[in-house]
């Protein structure tokens, strides 16, 4: 205790920390302002990219959905869609429609990247909603499992996509697509945005790490080589009976006829 | 009238055409040729087959057209096979075709009825045998012997009574009993009605303690498929209303039709719909059959929240699940 | 005398020694048999068979017939680690870990398939010819049988792997047993042990699939062949073909050889469908559980038809007495199949009733000179037909942008209105093509050479045909029409007078024909030449 009062009471003591004290403070507010400039840039990019995304809603997609995307009557409000959603269904090509057919159909994007993502921050500045997935949330590779995922996949998509991922027919002519292609950013934002006919399937009824591996399952399903020869669309035993009807029961006549007929 | 129209007659069997391997021996050397040179093929299609078998790995893929990227083993194994067999055929077959006699031959047939004097003494036996045996005459036999026979069927039914247990009521009853959580399938957490976003689904099974095991007998009753909606989305009755819980609604994801799983939820329309035939059920109307062969609507699960906040069933469903059946009175 | 034929020579001798069968070998290894295609179409099913037999053979050696739940550790990563039972995990094991396993799986599937191909255009064959007329009645009735038991035995067969599919099938068919009127959940219970989905009817079907049935199959075909062997087969008409005679081959050694090369034709073209063409991936399935199901659940192709028949049943339930009749269910699962098997069967007698024609017939008649019984058949496949399509009416909306619902409405609509135009039109078809015939005879081929008459007229050269032609399009038999009094000689009604009219009146349509050509008529118009 005497050394530090006696250190206390030396002369340099003051200037010395003063000296640390305007370091300390220094220091602190060039951090804190660094951070702030990054903020402030981010803040800057993102709401140019609202204001672009603004411009492309105006000319691209209000007409359908609302100038203020609140619903034009034709397509449905966009408020609370999140940004998920918009990254879903631009950056699949199913928005815009084009046509009014009874369902989305999934082709080549109209929107660059850059733009789609415009789109999506537009979107989501009108109010909050599913937010898109970061790479490192889609790391399926390593936070998947591909058996679960199949187990996963049978309960809760087999139903419409069919067994193998190969989509299925819908009530009054909409359909679940094909899932054959998709990339997983699209796979995981229509699993939480619940696109079209699709249901939302909650983050606490299938788990972030449960969709990652149903992304897996598909994944290695599309992968998967043909183990026993042409696959015939992976559809089941419609595709297989039209082949027995047709190659199958026409060869064997073909040989009959080619054994009934007389030789010259 | 009849005898004097001329019909066309039987030119008979054409003359014999003779093939080229018949008259030119030089025809007869190559059809010969021919048949050997498939022979041959179909040994290098077993050769195929050996070797694949052998020393193709299983995990070799390459790509056909048509095919796709094609398993090397499994495709040298069946060609091979399939072109060591149908050579042989083709061969066999050429061989009768060009070297064989082709002349036709004609065979008599004979009217299947026999003599009439054979006839009639068979006829006679067989009358003579019925006779004999004095059925007709001896009615107390013949009764008897027939309520015997009739009887003694009864023993192999009455054999196999142990193929299965009785249904007692099991067609009607399942495990939900008030109280029981719903869990998600797979993955079996309790669910919160926040968990679920509007528009959203859940497969749900009742929840089970630690340690037990789920028989398929049970999923096969007990899978539940929890849908949310809005509130007002609703056309239910106040009873059936009071089955669901902030927009939460439970049904039976066996199909009241034939028992595949009903879990094809349009979140637009609102409809489900079961891939197997089709049936169509309104889920604002409790699963009101729009389409499709199914007679019934799905049975709902009532439910609720327990004091800790987790979906519970209120009551088990307010009908038997799965298919119809005769004792089924509802 | 060749060595070889010193060899066949004693071999010969050596068989006779022993059985005395030479007179009756004699006579058999020179029977006759007609070349035809289309007499080759049983033999389709028949080698099939073989192949089932010796491909489920093979299956046997590994396949487990348990419902025991085991955890998959083989070689198929996207399925390692899950519970499943021992039947699927082991079906698994055939595909992935024997080598050679995968191929006789498909091989032993297409075969199936390709057997019950072979039935229904045998089946097809024999209708549309009159080959099912007397004496052939029987053996028509066991092909029935084994039609319908081809179709069990091949449900069976697909329900084995245990896999998501073939439970979905299983489901259906308990649904089906369960709503049998009265005892319809008791049976259900004694055939799965309980409640479904159990744990005893795998081991059940596994049985009656490769014990059961292949037993009653191989009964039924052996007296089926000994039938057409020992009533002597049909023979199409032509020049020399008479109802005494049959026309054709030796079956020693044209026959054998014709007839041994096609059985490994047909063996053949199942083991290249097998290397080729991927046929129910079960490891894509996954296994069975009650809570899952895949869109496009169908079953394989001869079931499809009935499944097309159940979903565009209409919705109809009755409940009496509190007791529940499922006639969405009962109807096109049970009531309507029996209905049409049960007519399928009876049909030779019916015709026959109806022609009153009791004779025996070895010649087959042309299709369209029989327009009525060709247009039944016709009328019953385009009602198959239209349920098989409902069947897979998500796959074919799916494929041309249509709706499910459009396609069960044109189903449910056509099945009741096709069928009845189908007869119609064939049936007028078969009498253009009769008239084609007589055009023929009486007035030769058209040859497409035009030449000007003196008188300036363009007429076409007419060829006439040949004598085996003209024998070959006249030589059919046209019945009259029945004529049953429906008043006895007294002028008195007599009691079958109903039934009587029914008959000539079924009789008329049986015999409507255009008059065929006669000598007589050629004869004339050569001499306005």
């Amino acid at each position: 205790m005497k050394r530090l009062s006696r250190l206390r009471r030396h002369r340099a003591t003051g200037p010395i920390l003063l000296i640390f004290a305007l370091f300390t403070i220094g220091t602190t507010f060039q951090v804190a302002s660094a951070v702030d400039a990054e903020q402030t840039t981010t803040i800057a990019a993102r709401s140019a990219a609202i204001d672009e995304g603004r411009e492309i809603f105006l000319k691209g997609c209000s007409s359908c959905h609302g100038l203020n995307a609140e619903s034009g009557g034709i397509a449905p409000s966009l408020i609370g869609v999140g940004a998920a959603s918009v990254d879903f269904q631009v950056g699949t090509g199913r928005m815009p429609m084009g046509d009014m057919s009874v369902q989305a159909m999934r082709k080549a994007p109209l929107y660059n990247p850059e733009e789609v993502y415009a789109l999506a921050m537009y979107v989501a500045s009108l109010a909050p909603g599913p937010e898109i997935p970061t790479e490192e949330m889609l790391n399926y590779e390593r936070d998947g499992s591909t058996a679960e995922g199949g187990e996963l996949f049978r309960t809760n998509c087999a139903m419409c996509h069919n067994f193998a991922g190969q989509g299925g027919a819908l009530t009054q002519g909409k359909y679940a697509p094909t899932l054959m292609g998709v990339e997983p950013v699209h796979i995981y934002e229509a699993l939480i945005t619940g696109p079209q006919s699709m249901p939302v399937f909650s983050d606490k009824t299938i788990t972030p790490e449960e969709k990652l591996s149903m992304i897996k399952w598909i994944k290695a399903a599309e992968a998967e080589p043909q183990l026993g020869g042409a696959a015939l669309g992976r559809v089941g035993p419609v595709t297989e009976g039209l082949l027995v009807w047709t190659l199958g029961i026409g060869l064997l006549i073909g040989v009959a006829v080619w054994l009934a007929a007389k030789a010259r | 009238m009849s005898n004097e129209i001329e019909l066309i007659k039987d030119p008979g069997l054409p003359a014999h055409v003779h093939r080229r391997a018949d008259t030119d021996p030089k025809a007869a050397a190559r059809a010969e040729r021919q048949v050997a040179t498939l022979f041959i093929l179909s040994a290098l299609g077993t050769v195929v087959l050996v070797y694949s078998y052998l020393f193709v790995d299983e995990d070799i893929f390459f790509f056909i057209p048509v095919l796709g990227n094609t398993n090397a083993h499994q495709l040298g194994l069946g060609m091979g096979m399939a072109i060591a067999l149908f050579c042989i055929g083709a061969g066999l077959i050429h061989w009768a075709k060009t070297l064989m006699p082709d002349e036709e031959v004609i065979a008599q047939r004979h009217e299947f009825k026999s003599e009439d004097e054979d006839r009639e003494d068979f006829v006679k036996t067989v009358k003579a045998g019925a006779a004999a045996a004095g059925l007709g005459r001896r009615p107390l036999i013949k009764r008897t012997l027939g309520a015997a026979l009739g009887l003694s069927a009864i023993s192999p039914v009455l054999l196999l009574g142990d193929l299965g247990p009785l249904p007692g009521n099991q067609l009607k009853t399942t495990s939900w009993k008030k109280g029981t959580r719903l869990v998600t399938d797979p993955g079996d957490r309790p669910l919160r009605p926040q968990d679920l976003e509007v528009g959203a689904v859940a497969q749900t099974l009742p929840e089970i303690a630690p340690g037990e095991h789920r028989s398929l007998n049970d999923i096969g009753k007990d899978a539940v498929l929890l849908i949310r909606l809005r509130p007002e989305e609703f056309n239910l009755d106040a009873e059936r209303l009071s089955w669901t819980y902030e927009g939460i609604i439970a049904f039976s994801k066996i199909c009241s039709h034939m028992g595949c799983a009903v879990a094809l939820y349009e979140q637009q329309t609102k409809h489900l719909l079961c891939p197997c035939h089709q049936s169509t059920f309104d889920v604002t109307r409790a699963a009101k059959v729009i389409f499709g062969p199914s007679a019934r609507p799905l049975p709902q699960l009532p439910i609720t929240i327990d004091a800790e906040g987790y979906l519970v069933a209120q009551a088990p469903f307010n009908e038997p699940v799965g298919p119809s059946f005769w004792e089924r009175s509802t | 005398m060749t060595a070889r034929e010193r060899i066949a020579g004693n071999v010969a001798g050596y068989v006779d020694d022993r059985t005395g069968a030479a007179k009756w070998m004699k006579k058999n290894l020179t029977k006759v048999f007609p070349d035809h295609w289309s007499f080759l179409l049983g033999e389709i099913c028949l080698y099939s068979f073989v192949i089932l037999l010796l491909s489920g053979t093979f299956l046997t050696f590994w396949y487990d017939p348990s419902m025991r739940e085991v955890v998959y550790e083989g070689s198929y990563e996207p399925l390692q680690g899950l519970e499943m039972s021992a039947a699927y995990a082991s079906t698994l094991d055939i595909s992935f870990e024997v080598r050679g396993g995968l191929l006789m799986r498909q091989i032993h599937h297409w075969a199936a398939l390709i057997f019950m191909v072979g039935i229904v255009v045998h089946l097809m064959r024999v209708y549309f010819t009159g080959a099912f007329r007397k004496p052939r009645e029987t053996n028509w009735v066991i092909g029935v049988g084994l039609l319908t038991l081809g179709i069990v035995e091949g449900f069976l067969g697909y329900s084995l792997p245990d896999d998501l599919l073939s439970g979905t099938g299983i489901r259906i068919a308990e649904a089906i047993i369960q709503a049998l009127p009265v005892v319809g959940s008791y049976l259900a219970f004694f055939t799965f042990g309980g409640a479904f989905p159990g744990v005893a009817f795998i081991p059940r079907i596994y049985t009656v699939h490769i014990l059961l049935l292949p037993g009653i199959f191989l009964a039924l075909i052996t007296v089926h062949l000994m039938l057409v062997w020992y009533q002597k087969h049909t023979q199409f008409p032509g020049p020399g073909r008479t109802e005494k005679n049959v026309v054709g081959y030796p079956l020693m050694p044209v026959y054998m050889a014709k007839a041994g090369g096609f059985f490994f034709i047909v063996f053949g073209v199942t083991a290249f469908l097998g290397a080729v063409a991927s046929i129910n991936p079960i490891w894509l399935y996954g296994p069975y559980t009650p809570g899952q199901v895949s869109a496009g659940s169908q079953p394989d192709w001869y079931m499809g038809w009935l499944d097309g028949l159940v979903r565009m049943a209409p919705p109809i339930e009755t409940v009496t007495f509190g007791y529940t009749i499922s006639w969405n269910i009962l109807i096109p699962g049970l009531i309507l199949p029996g209905i049409m098997f049960t007519a399928l069967a009876l049909y030779p007698f019916i015709e026959s009733w109806a022609t009153g024609d009791k004779r025996e017939h070895h010649l087959l008649d042309r299709p369209r000179n029989a327009p009525t019984r060709t247009a039944i058949g016709a009328m019953a496949l385009t009602f198959t037909l239209v349920c098989l399509l409902n069947g897979g009416n998500d796959i074919i909306a799916t494929t041309f942008d249509l709706t499910i619902n459009q396609m069960m409405w044109f189903s449910r609509i056509g099945v009741i209105v096709l069928p009845p135009l189908a007869y119609v039109i064939t049936k007028r078809l078969c009498l253009s093509l009769q008239r084609a015939d007589r055009d023929l005879v009486l007035h030769g081929r058209e040859t497409g050479r035009l030449v000007r008459m003196p008188n300036g007229e363009f007429t076409e050269i007419h060829e006439p045909i040949s004598a085996e032609k003209a024998w070959l399009l006249t030589s059919h038999e046209q019945l009259a029409p029945l004529e049953l009094p429906d008043l006895d000689g007294g002028g008195v009604r007599r009691p079958g007078a109903i039934k009587n009219k029914i008959r000539n009146r079924i009789s008329r349509s049986m015999a409507t024909a255009v008059p065929k050509a006669t000598q007589s008529e050629r004869k004339e118009l050569e001499g306005h030449h």
